[in-house]
């Protein structure tokens, strides 16, 4: 068995139209909601259909992609970096029987321009062992919710919702228009057996950013580890290096809702997204509370953003004030960022609004 | 007849394409594939997951690319491993189909046959096998062409935009650069022996499609640095088709556009190639034509101290074959930082550690102006024994 062998090369995954015109491209331009059309300083055009597929799929749903791209575009197919499926079709003819194949077969077709793109998320439940919530089943409720704004591109601009189930954030939720992030509220509890038997102490008590784990000896001699709770912050850093101390718990666990980030630097250089909502309940299978939040959100953005305004320029131009004025979401103590970079965010200036 | 799982079938309902019915596909053929539909259920009734901590799984010759996956039940779940294959996906996410039916075959042999097209960081994801199947799993996708990614405390697999392939914005090779990069640091990414994992994300243009700059440790981002390539003919034909020319001129950040009705002004000098004019008229507007890469350092999610996006670093680097000054530097600064930094300690907080200056002297980077948003407002900086010799 040939092993480092990397990826497959890129040049044999390519369509011949792409090969013929790689770095050729002139313009793109919007057709409707899920096709691109793409000219080329040679004269081609292509057009990029663009569906929206599940996060967890089967290989009998890969081989129907596959089928429909034997079809449609010469056995080419490709995804993009939110997980929608495209195909390249160099026959304009052939989108709308596309799209029609496509969504019969449950794949809505959008996703483009000034829309609702499909959320880029973690796995949770499905097959993680930090995971407080499920992202793949927040993810269908929350494209449910607001499936109208998928096949659209007049929204104030793009809409992109993030989710990570824990505050690992595999899912990179830090910088999303709207961003789902799992939570805890209770420190760990120390399991000794389990501490004992798994756990490296020096490598447990230096995982903890806020210093509250301190080394302790059991009676019968066995090392073990005790948590000042009145430093920890739940992050669950020390869980992830010692299986013995549970954070999980179910009865306390919750979501958090972020808000106004972006990474492109079209415009406003990148942001981070910022806490509106500590605590919403952890609600499976459908989280119709957190699904609720979000909707009133992308409403009030859609009502009062002005054209090209990102969620989080919106909110940049109006106040942070305006915005929980606006949506009514009440403001805590913990919206005040108290953790090492805090200042930052400090209003050092008389000017703001009422 | 009763479903066994009631609470994943409201998950069946509403126009978004859902997840379970898929499981109900594999779980048709496939034993594990049952077992992992029949847990979630229960994570769904008790609200928690039902997986345990991974442990040491791997294939031979391999320390990263699969990630060890048990269940806490196994009396429902799958009771022997149920493991997850990083496969390192082709640039951009280009497909044959032949390709990706060979990856469901060997998947439907070995696995449960469910995946993901891809996972957040990029590599294609194949969900639950047990441990009996992994070696050989692995050795027949190796043989028909597909390798590991990363995983653990490795280069992770690193992933790029479209770029040259489908976008005209692109101001390098971005899949190229994707392919080279990741050929030259196969040890790196297979084999996890760093203080924690490092991502490489390259984007063709500041759009940043693959997001590198908030999930990259290194971010390589195109860019220009001459004049926007402007086709007057074609803003006029925006113009008469109905754009508000003048409105995208005031929306430039740095207002150094002028719209006269006639002819657009830009005064490339006040630029900051943001891009939004030219996402706004990609007919009338390009980027120039000195093209290369600004590197952006310490992009990261929360874990542990607070999120950040990468830093200026570079910010300008011309990105031609063979990539040898691209490649030297990120050696540079991955050596230093295995060197430096302490047991899960990302690039960015170990450089908010000891300081930028300790870095940019550390891996030979000129200390300029691009690299902070304005200087420093507190007096405590330092001098090195040998700038104060020259005193004397």
């Amino acid at each position: 068995m040939p092993i480092m062998i990397g990826p497959p090369h890129y040049e044999q995954m390519l369509h011949p139209v792409i090969k013929k015109n790689y770095g050729k491209w002139l313009y793109h331009e919007h057709v409707k909601p899920g096709v691109i059309k793409h000219v080329s300083e040679t004269g081609d055009e292509v057009y990029t259909v663009r569906a929206a597929i599940p996060k967890i799929i089967s290989v009998d749903f890969v081989r129907m992609l596959c089928d429909i791209a034997d079809r449609y575009s010469d056995g080419y197919v490709k995804f993009t970096s939110r997980h929608a499926v495209e195909f390249i079709i160099t026959d304009k003819n052939k989108i709308d029987p596309l799209i029609k194949e496509l969504e019969s077969k449950g794949m809505p077709v959008g996703g483009t321009g000034k829309s609702y793109k499909p959320i880029v998320h973690t796995i949770g439940w499905n097959h993680c062992h930090t995971a407080v919530i499920d992202a793949p089943g927040l993810a269908k409720a929350i494209s449910d919710g607001l499936f109208e704004y998928f096949k659209r591109n007049d929204l104030p601009a793009k809409l992109k919702i993030a989710i990570a189930c824990c505050l690992n954030m595999c899912g990179a939720v830090h910088c999303s228009d709207i961003a789902i992030v799992g939570m805890h509220r209770k420190p760990p509890v120390v399991d000794d057996e389990i501490v004992a038997k798994f756990c490296e102490i020096p490598t447990t008590v230096a995982s903890c950013p806020t210093l509250a784990i301190k080394p302790k000896v059991l009676p019968d001699g066995k090392r073990s580890v005790e948590i000042n709770p009145e430093r920890c912050m739940y992050c669950g850093n020390c869980y992830t290096v010692c299986p013995g101390l549970n954070i999980i718990n179910p009865k306390y666990d919750c979501l958090s809702l972020w808000v106004g980030g972006k990474v492109p630097n079209a415009r406003s250089p990148p942001m981070y997204s910022r806490l509106v909502i500590p605590y919403l309940p952890n609600n499976p299978p459908r989280w119709p509370e957190t699904v609720e939040a979000i909707k009133k959100i992308v409403k009030a953005w859609i009502e009062n953003a002005r054209e090209d305004e990102r969620i989080g320029e919106w909110i940049e131009r109006i106040g942070w004030e305006k915005f929980f004025k606006i949506t009514g979401i009440p403001f805590t103590d913990k919206h005040i960022d108290d953790f090492i970079f805090s200042i930052r965010d400090f209003r050092t200036t008389t000017q703001f609004k009422f | 007849m009763v479903s066994k799982t009631p609470l994943l079938d409201e998950l069946k309902k509403g126009p978004w394409p859902g997840f379970v019915q898929e499981y109900e596909k594999m779980a048709a053929k496939k034993e594990i594939a049952k077992r992992m539909l029949n847990q979630l259920e229960l994570s769904y009734r008790d609200k928690r997951t039902y997986w345990k901590h991974g442990g040491a799984v791997t294939v031979k010759g391999y320390g990263g690319g699969v990630i060890g996956r048990y269940s806490a039940i196994p009396e429902v779940g799958p009771p022997a491993g149920c493991h997850t294959f990083r496969v390192a996906q082709p640039a951009a996410w280009f497909y044959k189909t032949d390709a990706l039916r060979t990856v469901c075959d060997v998947w439907e042999k070995y696995g449960s046959g469910l995946m993901n097209l891809h996972g957040s960081t990029g590599d294609i994801i194949l969900l639950g096998a047990p441990s009996e199947v992994l070696q050989q799993c692995f050795d027949e996708l190796s043989s028909k062409g597909f390798d590991l990614g990363g995983s653990g405390s490795d280069i992770r697999s690193l992933s790029c935009c479209m770029g040259p392939a489908l976008c005209e914005w692109s101001c390098f090779d971005t899949l190229d650069v994707y392919h080279t990069l990741t050929m030259e640091f196969q040890d790196w990414i297979h084999r996890p022996a760093f203080p924690y994992k490092f991502k490489i994300k390259i984007s063709g243009c500041p759009n940043d499609c693959v997001a590198s700059l908030a999930r990259a440790d290194l971010a390589i981002i195109g860019t220009w640095r001459d004049e926007i390539q402007i086709d007057q003919e074609a803003v006029r034909e925006y113009a008469k088709a109905g754009v508000d020319i003048k409105a995208i001129t005031e929306r430039c950040p740095t207002r150094c556009m002028e719209w006269d009705g006639k002819e657009l002004k830009i005064n490339n000098e006040d630029c900051t190639r943001c891009m939004y004019c030219i996402n706004k008229m990609p007919k009338a507007l390009r980027p120039g034509k000195e093209r290369g890469a600004t590197i952006l350092l310490g992009g990261k999610a929360t874990i542990l101290q607070t999120a950040m996006l990468g830093w200026v670093i570079v910010p300008f680097m011309k990105i031609e074959k063979p990539y040898t000054e691209l490649i030297d530097l990120i050696k540079r600064i991955v050596t230093w930082w295995d060197e430096n930094a302490r047991t899960r300690e990302r690039v960015a907080e170990l450089i908010y550690r000891v300081g930028m200056r300790v870095f940019l002297k550390a891996v030979g980077l000129p200390a300029v102006p691009q690299m902070v948003f304005r200087p420093r407002n507190n007096p405590y900086y330092f001098w090195a024994p040998e700038e104060l010799e020259e005193v004397k």
